[in-house]
């Protein structure tokens, strides 16, 4: 059974190759299918993975497929490492995506229309086919080369992605600055990992994870051994920080939101941005021999947590509310696996995929929904004054609540449970993060309550400023429900979401409940799981802050606002801090200071100052010299034959008089 | 008999059948003219495949033949073929993309097609002459005979200023070689023998290695290009016509490279365990400086030649990690950029064939306009800016982790590292530039799409890219055990120097 | 019986004049007749002595002398037409294109 484990990625690529090549043939419809089908395929081969595990006594297994690379002493493989960790990230990926390409069957065929190019619908398929199978890699890998590849291979896809609408965006090329934007801004991360898997080679002498950790199991590390790990933890720390959009990397995840909602809620939430924490996870040997880095991770974490936060306060855009949001969340897990609790970080993983691809997807659903309704009212009215506002701007939304009944009601589950509120996945998984802080580092813990603070304060603001309240434009007058083929993978996620807390339920040792903590039992086979005991002021805590923050956003934004030009309640509240906020504290712009435009004119100035400049001037003169000094002698060279004759005439006639004279 | 039809012989000569029938040939009847050419490219590479199929994974010169050529006083040549690890990829890769070359002038070249055909023939004989000559004087002689059909290529069916660029691109290249001829001469004279696996064999003290090793050096780092000694490059490639790029990144530049190996490696170990920091500073300022200065290009041609010292660089940095990793990856990594420049150079050629200008201001959302061009492009971009599953990847990977350990500190490797990253701002810009956005200049709305000859020039590019990034062991393979055998030798000079 | 350095002597005015014919004319074909002159100078002396040191070697070269001049003349005539044919004129004056 564990020999099937090449077909998780095998299903997705062959989904991906017949829709590459054949996708226009086949037509929209089949092509659509067909990626469903590939992706549900790889997600039952998931499923039979997890039983093989049980079968196995969850004991980790590695299935080599190639042999890949053997150069010298240096050999990688294709091969699969299957383990309770691989597996559950395999079961959330192929899980979630596939009902994502579901829903993007719906989503995409409107998107489709609406932005005016119905034949591109099938290489929406094709990428987010690649992207699957190149997460699937980067999950199953069981060496650093192989994660590498479906690391980078994600962010391609990300990428394509992105610029999906690739002539859309302002000035017709947002869309595509924002992909080339997440693809370099990776590439960094990138780099970071490059580097530290040339350290661990050198000083470890594999790349393989099993081999890796058996030997660092026996490995005594001196000073410099020390420095060593530390220093590859750290570079692989600029890897996560990239791949899962953390301080200071993480500012091409707002931007990644120009690429269609499905793309938003796969890629730029539920799956690849976890890849970091994943990362870490499955490196948890390496981090455990340094712990100044696990503090780094940590505090990134926490900063990230409490930094995005302050930004997705003060966003307009239902969708960049959502990225901050995510970016945030991306913080907590970072700061728990910093922490060591990486069953806390993993589970919180898990329901964060849940509750945040439903977020997009019912997102997307409003979008389209306001769409749709701008449409329909523009017909009604027979008038456009404001039929061309941004879809996404809540401001120009409202009162949407009774006019999408099923988006409403799964849009208000993930909203809460990312909140945070009992019983709802967000709770435990974000309790149990909180808790874990609370035990080793209080400072963390505080600026995670913080964090917390806040995102139950922006989902109360959205929430308000979307579904409540007065309509704010006819679109948002006129908006009508989805169809069923987006709505049903909305509801499966609502249920994941309202349920998925059960995955790992702590033990109230209150009421003498022993809880069933699952997923730390079924992790423990991969990661040292340690449990702590249900903390009563933690949990209320957190509880008493979400209720507070979702109270201080009705107070708000509860009164309806009459129209879109309104101010910004929060910004009579903060004063000029809103400014800083809304505008993300202006590091898009300190970054482009720093880095981008001395870079552009270092380019420039390597271009034509240095290089035309200098290296090819430089030997064009030694060319000219050479013309220069031939042209002097050439002046001899008056081309009468005669007069050479003459001159060799009067030569040899010397070198006579030479021999008889001097002689 | 023996030597005229032994396989080497063959595969270096064949073309030159080719040549004779063009000769015989009238001008006016250009399609024949042209499915000569490709024929006989064709038959060349399928005889190398059979010296493919004869050759067996062992170090050491195979296939070997050897006759006198000649003997003037104690001055005696040879004619002398062999094939070993290290050139036998390099010679399937010229006369693998001859055949494309050649295909993709079927429309781009119009006048004196008999005369361009002859020199792109002559071209292949002395490249893989170079490849494959175990003689320094048959070295030399095949070395400075690619010169003269290039120099052609470029100066006759070349753009506006190509006087110009021929004769830079002559005049650099010869300049460095006069350098080798006179270390081959004082060799010859020294030793009494012009063969290479007899001076390999015999050693040579490594007072006299230092001289040598910098006269070869100057000859082949002007041909690589290694920084400093590039300008020519750009000018040379944005001038000559797309498939004498093609030609010139994928094969000429290796013979640059091949020559390190060969010579600097093969011949003066000592000299190169001295001299290696400071050729691995000139690789690291490659790799850095051509990507920096390819992103500020505003013609496409020349954005991808300055990608080319960036790209080399890198081989030079694997080369001079003397260790079976740096010199593996290396050596993979100038097939890889013969595969993925020779293609950027076809693409590029492509779309100036469509709309006769290089700009990149001229363009924006060509995919719209043209998908399937789109498509291949960005592969091939990709696979220049070393994305891991296609075949940039797994050169520039070895190459790096080869030169970690290699070189005295692990910032070389480090630093070239930062390479990687500015090859997508390059690639992903100049995709940026011509493919996304909307079609904003109205002479790019109604371009055709690729035509089927044009795809099927691509798609065995194509093809080997992916399997060299999926699969590349059957490629190390073939080379480890002369690399390994080059890699001994340079461990025991590196212990000799210390 | 005339002693060798009498041949020798004329054949050194004949070459003188030989000489003198090629630097100061400007006619092309008086250039080519000189330069004969300067070549039969040099067989003159060349069966000079081969009488002298009794050795048919010199009478040889003698023969390779003159083939080769009639070769010249051929090839030097074909160039002097060609040249007239181009430029209609044989004045050496004129042709100064090998000017650097």
């Amino acid at each position: 059974m564990f020999s099937l484990v090449p077909l998780v990625v095998l299903f997705p690529l062959a989904g991906f190759a017949a829709n590459a090549f054949f996708g226009r043939q086949l037509g929209a419809a089949r092509a659509g299918l067909l990626a469903v089908l590939a992706a549900g395929a790889a997600f039952l081969v998931a499923v039979v993975q997890l039983a093989a595990l049980a079968g196995n006594g969850f004991a980790p297994v590695t299935v080599p497929v190639a042999e890949w690379l053997r150069v010298g002493d240096f050999h990688v493989a294709w091969a699969f490492q299957v383990d309770t960790l691989s597996v559950t990230m395999m079961l959330v990926v192929a899980g979630v995506g596939t009902l994502i390409h579901i829903y993007a069957l719906g989503y995409m065929r409107e998107d489709v229309q609406h932005n005016g190019d119905p034949g591109r619908y099938p290489r929406f398929f094709v990428y987010l086919n690649l992207f699957l199978a190149s997460m699937l890699v980067l999950v199953g890998a069981d060496n650093f080369l192989m994660l590498f590849v479906g690391w980078e291979g994600v962010g391609l896809c990300s990428y394509l992605l992105i610029g999906f609408w690739f002539e859309k965006g302002a000035a017709g090329l947002g869309n595509a600055r924002a992909a080339m934007k997440a693809f370099v801004v990776n590439r960094i991360g990138d780099f970071g990992l490059l580097l530290a898997m040339f350290l661990i080679y050198w000083t470890f002498g594999t790349l393989t994870f099993s081999e890796l950790f058996e030997r660092l199991k026996t490995v005594r590390l001196d000073a410099t051994g020390q420095l060593i790990v530390t220093a590859i933890t750290l570079l692989l720390l600029l890897g996560a920080t990239g791949k899962s959009a953390q301080l200071p990397l993480y500012v091409w995840l707002p931007d990644a939101m120009a690429g269609p909602t499905p793309v938003s809620a796969l890629i730029h939430a539920a799956t690849m941005v976890t890849a970091g924490i994943y990362m870490i996870t499955r490196n948890h040997v390496l981090f455990a021999l340094a712990p100044q880095s696990m503090e780094v991770v940590a505090w990134i974490g926490a900063a990230t947590a409490l930094f995005a936060g302050t930004i997705a306060v003060a966003q307009t855009d239902i969708k960049r509310v959502l990225a901050y949001s995510t970016i945030s969340q991306l913080g907590f897990m970072i700061a728990a696996v910093g922490l060591g609790a990486y069953v806390a970080g993993m589970f919180h993983l898990v329901t964060h995929a849940f509750f945040k691809a439903l977020l997009f997807l019912s997102a997307g659903s409003v979008i389209q929904a306001v769409e749709r309704g701008g449409a329909q009212g523009g017909a009604h009215a027979g008038q456009s004054a404001e039929a061309h506002h941004d879809p996404q701007d809540m401001r120009f939304m409202g009162g949407l609540w009774g006019k999408l009944p099923i988006t409403q009601w799964v849009f208000l589950i993930g909203a809460l449970a990312l909140a945070g509120l009992p019983p709802l996945a967000g709770f435990f998984s974000k309790d149990e993060i909180l808790l874990d802080a609370f035990e080793h580092n209080p400072a963390i813990f505080w600026v995670l309550v913080a964090a917390a603070f806040l995102t139950a304060f922006y989902m109360g603001r959205q929430l308000l400023l979307v579904f409540f309240g007065q309509p704010r434009s006819t679109a948002a007058a006129h908006a009508t429900e989805s169809p069923a083929v987006v709505t049903t993978p909305l509801i499966i996620l609502a249920l994941l979401s309202f349920f998925g807390g059960l995955l790992n339920l702590p033990k109230f040792g209150l009421y003498g409940y022993a809880g069933s903590l699952l997923l730390k039992e079924f992790l423990s086979f991969s990661v040292e799981a340690e449990a702590l005991p249900f903390n009563a002021f933690v949990a209320g805590l957190s509880t008493v802050l979400a209720l507070a923050a979702l109270g201080l956003a009705y107070v708000l934004y509860g009164r309806a606002q009459a129209t879109a030009q309104d101010r910004d309640p929060l910004a009579a509240l903060l004063g000029p801090v809103f400014g800083w906020l809304r505008d993300k504290w202006y590091v898009d712009e300190l970054y482009g200071f720093l880095v981008v435009t001395p870079f552009n004119t270092l380019s420039q100035l390597a271009a034509r100052a240095l290089d035309l400049g200098g290296v090819d001037m430089t030997f064009n003169n030694l060319g000219e010299l050479a013309r220069a000094v031939g042209a002097g002698l050439a002046r001899f060279q008056l081309g009468y034959a005669r007069r050479y004759a003459l001159v060799m005439f009067l030569g040899a006639v010397a070198v006579l008089a030479y021999f008889l004279i001097a002689r | 008999m023996d030597v005229l039809f032994s396989t080497l012989t063959t595969v270096t000569a064949f073309p030159l059948v080719g040549v004779v029938i063009l000769l015989f040939m009238r001008g006016e009847q250009k399609t024949a003219l042209r499915w000569v050419a490709l024929t006989t490219a064709l038959i060349t590479f399928g005889l190398s495949l059979l010296m493919l199929a004869q050759f067996s994974i062992a170090p050491g010169f195979q296939l070997v033949i050897r006759t006198p050529w000649f003997r003037v006083g104690d001055f005696a040549a040879d004619f002398y073929l062999g094939v070993d690890g290290i050139s036998v990829l390099l010679v399937l890769l010229t006369t693998f993309l001859v055949p494309i070359a050649i295909a993709s002038t079927w429309e781009a070249v119009q006048d004196r097609v008999r005369e361009f055909l002859i020199a792109f023939l002559l071209l292949e004989v002395g490249m893989v002459g170079v490849f494959l000559a175990l003689d320094l004087v048959l070295f030399y002689v095949f070395w400075e005979f690619t010169l003269l059909p290039m120099l052609f290529l470029i100066g006759i069916w070349g753009g506006e200023r190509r006087t110009y660029a021929a004769l830079k691109f002559f005049l650099y290249t010869f300049a460095g070689s006069i350098f080798m001829l006179v270390a081959i001469v004082w060799l010859g004279l020294s030793y009494g023998t012009f063969a290479l696996p007899e001076l390999m064999a015999r050693g040579l003290p490594a007072g006299t290695q230092t001289w040598l090793f910098l006269a070869f050096a100057l000859a082949f780092a002007i041909k690589v290009p290694v920084w400093p000694l590039h300008s020519w490059l750009p000018d040379a490639h944005v001038e000559a016509p797309t498939a004498g790029s093609v030609i010139l990144a994928g094969v000429l530049l290796k013979l640059g490279t091949y020559g390190f190996v060969r010579f600097n490696l093969g011949l003066f170990p000592q000299a190169a365990v001295q001299f290696a920091p400071f050729l691995g500073v000139l690789a690291v300022i490659g790799i850095l400086y051509g990507a920096l200065v390819s992103y500020a290009q505003a013609d496409a041609k020349k954005l991808v030649a300055y990608s080319s010292v960036s790209h080399l660089g890198f081989v030079m940095l694997g080369l001079f990690a003397l260790n079976p990793l740096g010199l593996q990856g290396a050596l993979l990594q100038m097939i890889n950029h013969g595969l993925s420049t020779g293609a950027l150079f076809l693409l590029v050629g492509f779309i100036y064939e469509r709309r006769h200008t290089r700009l990149l201001s001229e363009f924006g959302g060509l995919w719209k306009v043209m998908p399937i061009y789109a498509a291949l492009a960005l592969v091939v971009f990709l696979s220049s800016a070393g994305l891991p599953g296609l075949n940039g990847f797994v050169g520039e990977f070895t190459i790096l982790l080869g030169a970690w350990d290699g070189y005295a500190h692990w910032g070389f490797a480090a630093a070239a590292a930062l390479g990687v990253i500015l090859a997508a701002v390059y690639l992903l810009w100049l995709f940026f530039k011509m493919f996304q956005g909307e079609v904003t200049n109205p002479k790019n709305a109604g371009l055709p799409d690729l035509t089927r000859r044009e795809v099927a020039l691509l798609v065995p590019l194509l093809i080997l890219i992916v399997w060299i990034g999926v699969y590349p062991q059957p490629f190390f393979d073939l080379m480890a055990p002369a690399v390994d055998a080059l890699a001994a030798n340079l461990s025991a000079a590196a212990l000799a120097v210390r | 019986m005339i002693p060798t350095s009498y041949y020798l002597a004329l054949s050194a005015v004949l070459f003188a004049i030989g000489v003198t014919g090629v630097l100061t004319r400007r006619n092309a074909i008086i250039v080519f007749m000189s330069v004969e002159l300067m070549l039969n100078s040099a067989n003159l002396t060349f069966v000079a002595f081969a009488r002298q040191f009794m050795d048919l070697s010199g009478q040889v070269f003698v023969f390779f002398v003159m083939v080769v001049a009639a070769a010249e003349v051929a090839v030097g005539l074909a160039l002097i037409v060609a040249i007239f044919r181009s430029k209609q004129s044989i004045s050496l004056d004129e042709l100064n294109q090998l000017k650097g």
